[in-house]
């Protein structure tokens, strides 16, 4: 039987890449990190922490009047009831908002998720980033044109029924939510298509094998499997939504008034910045509230 | 328990045929598999049967009803998937119970049936876990309860066991004929694994370009493939080329072969197949025996088995399974003689 030695493998030396001292994991992660922290330290913690300052002040500190430390500022909300109204205003239109970007998103993101017809899913996707790249103060004032009296609007249904009145509702809270959803739709898109993109497709036709109509597909497994990128989502658009001044005072005129625009008013009209500071620290210790309060519900949700 | 028909279906994608006018009917309790190449149109024919795809032409019965305009949901069927396609989300038994609450069976009631799932599949105690909390194979066998709960007409698998290592592809092989066995439910079961396809099946079809080239028993499909697709897709072949001679095939060194069943008449090019393990090395040649003179060029050595590559003074290419069972091993460059029978000769189509 010929010798099947001269196949093995002959003793080699050592060789293979050569082991210098890697440095423990710490260094690499801080490493990583510093950067993204060094910055946040400088544009957004530095910032915060003056206003945070300035919001115990008597008053902003670049007059002549004498500057006391003072708890007062903290007292707006008993001292001048009608705030607690603007706080719920601003609540109510954050949770309009949210809820309507929540359903519409959601149900977008999934036509989209489930586009495959040829470059269908990318058209979409560009369609609905598009408004991103407009100036969204041009995008506000733009809704003012389609909603004001004999706006576009009112000429479309003209259009249809020439002797109908006008159904024109700029300045009321309804034109500033449709304002604020159309601003902050696409983040609720972008979350939740991500979410779901990762659903595997066999995981929906098993459902549906199983005798699964598109409704228990729809709430009893894309919501619950793309419950991160749903919360997500709300947390993105509930936050920014409440502080808006942008849409209530273009869209909403006298009945836009809303925290976000008394906290930019103190900054910009009656230049009282520890009042404006104080009312931001409010409204995020109460987002914070809310937030604690839904965790669980947030928690359990994400867990799936 | 019900068989499944189809007939003259075909799909197109675009201008690309998937599958073209096949007819055939899957019967009651039967295990068939749909074995080919990948791009045959096997995956594609289950979908239709499924419901997920709708055929261009033709209809799909299970039973005694026409189902081809019948959704995906409302067709009864279990389906198994290779990525197992659990719920994430929902515990064990409330995967297993899924079937059973879209079918208004709700509770107590779910949960005992889907408990009972769970013990067909040796998983009594795993209902309250998460599917990411089992292995692979545990993963697969909550797949194939939650399929089977529901009593489905029939059982649809999409390579449910390709996804697994070979150790416990077996072991779910067995489970999965056992259940088949006991349930007695018609099953269609999509392979690219031949042997695989052979151990489980009671029929195997093999599909190439959109086509079923032969359906029929594992046994019959493998002694007498019809082309030589069938014969090279499933286990292996010796393809001979020759001219019919007088009732035999004369190759073109010259050699005379008989073969078994008809041959076109003489004169005419015909393809022999030959399986490799039905060739053997013999020391003096028989009367009744093809055989011809060929070189080892290669040898493989796999343990329990070896194969040769040879290669004839004609130059044809030759390969020959054996058993190590004596010992001996051939080495390269040795002159044999491989003897075979005319009866493991077979002529097929190209």
């Amino acid at each position: 039987m010929p010798s099947d030695l001269t196949t093995n493998t002959a003793v080699r030396g050592p060789s293979g890449p050569r082991t210098g001292w890697t440095p423990p994991q710490w260094v690499a992660t801080t490493a990583l990190l510093m950067p993204t922290y060094a910055w946040l330290t400088l544009a957004v913690l530095l910032p915060l922490l003056t206003m945070f300052c300035f919001s115990f002040l008597s008053a902003t500190p670049m007059g002549k009047a004498p500057i006391v430390f003072t708890l007062k500022q903290y007292r707006a909300f008993i001292d001048q009831p009608y705030l607690l109204n603007i706080g719920w205003t601003s609540l109510v239109i954050g949770f309009w908002t949210t809820l309507l970007c929540a359903v519409f998103g959601f149900l977008a993101a999934v036509a989209l998720s489930r586009a495959t017809f040829g470059r269908m899913r990318e058209t979409l996707l560009i369609l609905i980033l598009l408004p991103f790249w407009t100036n969204g103060l041009v995008r506000v004032f733009s809704w003012t044109m389609v909603l004001r009296e004999n706006g576009f609007l009112d000429n479309l249904l003209h259009l249809v029924a020439p002797d109908a009145g006008s159904i024109s509702f700029l300045y009321t809270r309804y034109a500033v939510v449709l304002g604020l959803v159309h601003g902050y739709l696409p983040y609720m898109i972008l979350t939740c298509y991500i979410a779901l993109i990762t659903i595997d497709d066999a995981i929906i036709e098993a459902a549906v094998s199983l005798g699964a109509r598109w409704w228990t597909v729809l709430f009893k497994i894309l919501v619950p499997m793309a419950a991160p990128g749903l919360i997500s989502g709300c947390v993105l658009i509930f936050v920014p939504v409440i502080g808006s001044f942008m849409e209530p005072r273009i869209l909403g005129g006298k009945v836009g008034v809303t925290m976000g625009t008394v906290i930019e008013d103190q900054f910009t009209q009656a230049f009282n910045w520890p009042l404006g500071a104080a009312l931001s620290f409010t409204l995020l210790a109460v987002v914070l509230a809310i937030f604690a309060t839904f965790s669980g519900v947030l928690k359990r949700g994400a867990a799936a | 328990m019900t068989n499944v028909k189809v007939n003259s279906v075909a799909k197109t994608y675009g201008s690309v045929p998937v599958l073209r006018d096949i007819t055939t009917e899957f019967p009651e309790g039967s295990f068939t598999s749909l074995l080919g190449p990948s791009g045959s149109g096997k995956t594609t024919l289950l979908r239709i049967v499924a419901g997920f795809i709708k055929p261009d032409e033709g209809i799909v019965m299970i039973g005694n009803s026409d189902v081809t305009e019948v959704p995906v949901w409302g067709r009864n069927i279990g389906m198994m998937f290779q990525s197992y396609a659990l719920f994430p989300h929902m515990t064990v038994e409330q995967n297993v119970a899924f079937g059973l609450e879209r079918r208004g069976i709700k509770g107590v009631e779910a949960k005992k049936q889907a408990n009972q799932a769970l013990e067909m599949v040796h998983l009594p105690d795993f209902g309250k876990r998460y599917p990411k909390q089992l292995s692979g194979g545990q993963q697969q066998r909550v797949a194939l309860a939650r399929a089977m709960v529901i009593k489905p007409s029939v059982l649809l698998l999409d390579e449910p066991l390709s996804a697994l290592d070979r150790r416990l592809r077996q072991e779910m092989q067995v489970e999965l004929l056992r259940i088949q066995r006991e349930s007695g439910l018609t099953t269609i079961f999509v392979t690219h694994d031949q042997e695989e396809a052979l151990t489980l099946s009671d029929k195997i079809a093999i599909l190439d370009k959109g086509r079923i080239v032969q359906i029929g028993e594992p046994g019959e499909v493998y002694e007498k493939p019809l082309t030589r697709f069938a014969a090279e897709f499933l286990g292996d072949s010796n393809f001979l080329k020759g001219k019919v001679e007088g009732g035999a095939v004369r190759l073109a060194d010259g050699t005379v072969v008989r073969a078994s069943g008809a041959l076109p008449a003489d004169g005419a090019d015909v393809t022999l197949a030959v399986r490799p393990e039905k060739m053997s090395v013999v020391s003096s040649l028989e009367e009744a025996s093809n055989s011809i003179r060929a070189r080892i060029t290669t040898v493989i050595y796999a343990g329990q088995a070896l194969s040769y590559l040879l290669v004839t003074p004609g130059g044809l290419q030759l390969k020959l399974f054996a058993q190590n069972k004596d010992g001996r091993v051939l080495s390269e460059g040795e002159v044999v003689t491989l003897a075979w029978s005319p009866e493991h000769t077979i002529a097929v189509a190209e």
